[in-house]
């Protein structure tokens, strides 16, 4: 649904609380499946495993804050990533999960203000760039911490690995 | 104005005179550590197509969260890890049974030295800031991107300084001290910053212990946590690579540094008596006479927080001639193959399987519940680990209590969370 990268469009599928760790994203037990595309199936396997049926492709996840925190495992940003999730909003976000974000090219989003008063359902345009989340029905406006411009070049290439592929491949 | 040790230690890996908080800048990297997720890390680094790594010397591999394979998917992984080493010539790969857990096998076989910028794909890599480096956890794609270039971007972190005064009280340890002071600022209250802790009462903690504080750290969100480098670590470091560097100000923080927070703790007054973290979260900390009607099924002595040799004596003194409760499992994990060897040598292992306890191979083990000890569906766990959230151990519906390798033990003895004080009383009277 996103007009370019950096302007995202999609509806809200999910709010989470504060703290939600990477063993709650994707359980330690899965970490020996090193194939990305087979993380998503156990996305919130241990409390939360309805958000999978709820995810549409573009559609957003909105947390409170910290979001991430706990492990630097990768797999946790590949398997939201991979099923569809357009950005998480949230107030917060761990730091290895915010760089991890990035490098695998899932968009994400500080902004408390939206993350407090968004629900599931609402219909959103999310603009990276300008920092700004627009809900369309009610027509409210929230601000968003800006991206920082490596942040910004890294999601237009895909994430880092495309980045640097243009830079190295042989 | 001055810089604090976070602050000197990126200008120096920068190539700048200063750098100031929330400044970008590009770093060299003087090490880089993976574990079983070097294979993660080896597919994207193949997905990019440079070849070969920039620098095989730098980087250290330790197979530590599942070891030896628990699946055949594991064994794959560890036999692609093998072939990958072989062909970059990457000379510091510890097998199983050759190493440990990363974070003890990097800091025993000197790997880490002051001033150093380490990243490693493991969250508990601030660890390595009991060494004076500038160390913190990324994610196995942006390894990749190091073992491409061998530099990584950073947001210049501020700086919280906790000075801890007094003494530590009968039975607090460095567990205790850094589960108050998680519990003070809560789960994210020291998020993207530097810790610089400082005062008698570290200084007086052997570089164990010190790691304890630096490991535990990132439970708080922190991107670096260091502990003073002084004349006790130096001859730590000493003895693990042969050379005794000197004390030098580029491994401490100037006088007049600035910090986003100073925060002082009298240990004596503040934590006078152990403290444990309560489900589900690190930051839910009371003191352990509050806790004593926990019944336990499961104690786990190991991690990279407190698996070492001190931490295994400490046990085997608490339990000394008493038996594991009948209704509790007590699993021991060495930090590392060479803890293990002194363990027996210096018979806590003998003192510890007599008293019923098992001993599983050194690893993460329980820890990350993918190895062995996993828990079932109402069970409670007390636990010398780092992490305490929902299923990390094993069922979603088991509950994990975070402590020192002293209430642990005492707890396996007492079949409950107990007070060390207390088992010692019981073995008096």
């Amino acid at each position: 649904m996103s007009d370019s990268t950096l302007r995202l469009r999609g509806k809200v599928a999910a709010k989470l609380g504060d703290h939600i760790d990477t063993d709650l994203i994707y359980p330690g037990r899965f970490l020996n499946i090193t194939d990305r595309e087979k993380t998503p199936q156990h996305l919130f396997e241990l409390a939360h495993p309805e958000i999978r049926g709820l995810l549409r492709a573009g559609d957003f996840l909105v947390a409170g804050k910290n979001f991430g925190c706990g492990s630097s495992r990768e797999q946790a940003t590949s398997a939201i990533k991979l099923a569809g999730c357009g950005a998480v909003i949230a107030v917060s976000f761990a730091r290895i999960f915010f760089r991890n974000s990035i490098n695998l090219g899932l968009p994400v989003v500080v902004s408390p203000a939206a993350a407090e008063r968004l629900e599931p359902g609402d219909d959103l345009l999310v603009d990276l760039a300008a920092g700004r989340i627009l809900n369309l029905a009610t027509e409210e406006s929230y601000p968003a911490a800006p991206l920082d411009p490596r942040a910004v070049e890294l999601l237009e290439a895909g994430g880092l690995i495309p980045y640097l592929k243009k830079k190295y491949a042989a | 104005m001055g810089m604090t040790l976070a602050e000197k230690i990126l200008a120096s890996a920068s190539g700048r005179e200063t750098v100031s908080p929330d400044e970008i800048v590009v770093a060299s990297v003087d090490l880089a550590m993976s574990h079983e997720n070097a294979d993660l890390v080896r597919k994207s680094f193949q997905e990019i197509g440079a070849g070969r790594v920039w620098d095989p010397e730098r980087i250290v591999i330790i197979l530590d969260h599942r070891v030896p394979a628990e699946s055949e998917n594991t064994a794959a992984t560890h036999k692609a890890i093998r072939e990958f080493v072989e062909a970059q010539r990457i000379r510091h790969f510890y097998d199983v049974g050759r190493g440990g857990i990363c974070h003890q096998v990097l800091a025993e076989r000197g790997h880490v030295l002051p001033g150093m910028v380490v990243v490693g794909t493991d969250s508990h890599t601030t660890t390595h800031g009991a060494f004076g480096a500038f160390a913190t956890g990324i994610g196995a794609t942006e390894m990749a991107g190091v073992w491409t270039e061998g530099r990584l971007w950073f947001k210049v972190p501020s700086t919280f300084r906790i000075e801890v005064s007094g003494a530590l009280a009968p039975w607090v340890s460095a567990k205790d001290l850094i589960l108050y002071i998680i519990g003070q600022l809560g789960a994210d209250g020291a998020d993207y910053r530097a810790v610089e802790f400082e005062g008698r009462v570290i200084r007086n903690m052997t570089v164990a212990s010190r790691m304890v504080l630096a490991n535990l750290s990132m439970e708080m969100g922190a991107k670096v946590a260091f502990t003073p480098v002084d004349e006790e670590l130096l001859e730590y470091l000493a003895g693990r690579t042969g050379t005794r560097i000197p004390l030098s100000p580029s491994f401490e923080p100037d006088p007049d540094a600035s910090y986003e927070q100073v925060i002082r703790i009298d240990a004596g007054e503040s934590i006078p008596e152990p403290v444990v973290a309560c489900p589900h979260s690190v930051d839910r900390v009371r003191p352990v006479s509050e806790l004593t009607d926990v019944l336990v099924n499961q104690a786990v002595l190991g991690s990279c927080t407190n698996g070492r040799l001190e931490d295994l004596e400490l046990a085997a003194r608490v339990i000394s001639f008493q038996r594991v409760h009948p209704r509790t499992r007590l699993l021991v994990i060495p930090a590392s193959q060479q803890i293990y060897l002194d363990a027996i040598r210096l018979g806590y292992l003998q003192r510890l399987v007599a008293a019923g306890a098992m001993v599983n191979p050194p690893g993460c083990g329980p820890c990350v519940g993918v190895h062995q000890g996993i828990l079932a569906a109402g069970e409670v766990c007390i636990s010398s680990t780092n992490r305490n959230f929902i299923g990390r151990m094993g069922s979603k519906d088991s509950r994990v209590y975070l402590a020192s390798p002293a209430v642990v033990a005492a707890s396996a003895v007492a079949g409950h969370i107990a007070h060390p004080g207390e088992i010692r009383n019981e073995v008096a009277a």
